[in-house]
């Protein structure tokens, strides 16, 4: 039964298969990730990534989204810059994921590089401080939302579930690394789905 | 030359934790500092940690820690070598199961990768969001901060900067009136 393991999807969304709008071309592509690069300050770029292609641009639907999401926090590798690459790769395939990583990876390399010490002086002066932390907690916010439409895409039976509810707690009550949770729990999780597939 | 061996070295140090860092680039920065600070001596755990707050504040993502220990190390060259060093080796990863992804659209290998992992990266995006709200300044009014700007990007269709933005003014607000 295929159909049933896919997770429920948005009635928003009327044919879940295709984006709602044409996929973009190489030289917006590179624009938009380097906004996205640019600007993602303290993490949460992930959730910005959501709002910017399925919400705001509608380049990809919750699904597509969300198993490349899935995939690039599996895989090994910085979130980021292997969502870039998938995302690019389903838009515009091998260049398109190269352009894409690229765009995301270095404008904000050379920026590190050029205010390196700068922007550690200035976190010292109160005003920028909390501006600063302002706009990571802000961030974290759309990590948050990501996270809990991930927890709703992922969470469609019990074992699901309880992986789900491992991982966690895993992580963050035990402090265990993401490595060791993901190395026990994703053969197990794997497994799993390849017995559903069959019976 | 000396740089020669030095940009090898790190090379040969980076890459490796490039295919470590399951779950994202913050699984690998204990073993980076092993590597940078205990076992190479490059830097002082200080210098490490400033270097950490560098890249958490800076734009794009946290890993770019490596591009700036490169450059501090070896200039431009070591900026480069470093940066390829991280992200190469998962990225050739990623690109090579995006195009078996792309040519077998409907393998039972697919299914049964996103419903095994599809939970664990839900379980890691939240619990790292737990561990960064933990660390954020501000107490719970950066929980509160963060609930609130979760629930506006699903309810309100603004960009993400828009939605920063307002959290950030929103943070800053609350924090002065405590």
């Amino acid at each position: 039964m295929p159909q049933a393991d896919l997770p429920a999807l948005k009635p928003a969304s009327p044919k879940p298969e295709e984006p709602a709008l044409p996929k973009p071309g190489l030289l917006q592509l590179f624009l938009v990730f380097t906004k996205l690069g640019i600007t993602s300050i303290g993490g949460g770029v992930n959730g910005m990534m959501h709002s910017e292609f399925v919400i705001h641009r509608r380049w990809f639907t919750d699904e597509q989204f969300l198993s490349g999401l899935a995939l690039s926090q599996s895989l090994p590798g910085v979130n980021v810059a292997n969502l870039a690459l998938w995302l690019g790769y389903q838009c515009r395939g091998i260049i398109g994921a190269v352009v894409a990583l690229a765009a995301v990876l270095l404008p904000p390399a050379f920026v590190i590089i050029l205010i390196g010490d700068v922007v550690l002086r200035m976190t010292n002066v109160p005003e920028i401080g909390s501006l600063l932390a302002g706009l990571a907690v802000a961030a974290t916010g759309l990590s948050l939302s990501v996270g809990y439409l991930a927890t709703r895409y992922a969470c469609t039976d019990i074992a699901s579930v309880l992986l789900f509810v491992g991982t966690f707690i895993g992580a963050t009550a035990f402090h265990f690394s993401a490595l060791v949770v993901v190395a026990v729990l994703a053969p197990i999780g794997i497994g799993i789905g390849f017995l559903r597939n069959r019976s | 030359m000396k740089d020669d061996n030095l940009l090898l070295t790190m090379l040969l140090v980076f890459a490796p934790l490039s295919l470590m860092a399951i779950g994202g680039g913050a699984s690998v920065l204990g073993e980076l500092q092993r590597s940078v600070v205990d076992n190479q001596h490059w830097l002082t755990n200080q210098g490490f940690l400033d270097m950490f707050a560098i890249s958490r504040v800076a734009p794009g993502p946290g890993t770019l820690i490596v591009t700036l220990i490169g450059w501090h190390l070896a200039g431009l060259l070591g900026a480069i070598v470093s940066t390829i060093a991280i992200f190469a080796p998962s990225s050739m990863l990623v690109v090579v199961v995006a195009y078996f992804w792309h040519r077998h659209p409907n393998a039972a290998w697919q299914k049964a990768l996103i419903y095994g992992l599809a939970p664990l990266a839900a379980g890691l995006v939240l619990s790292s969001v737990f561990a960064l709200l933990q660390e954020a300044r501000g107490g719970w009014i950066a929980w509160f901060v963060a609930i609130l700007v979760a629930v506006a990007s699903r309810k309100v269709r603004l960009g993400p900067l828009t939605l920063m933005g307002a959290g950030a003014i929103i943070f800053c607000g609350l924090l002065a009136l405590q």
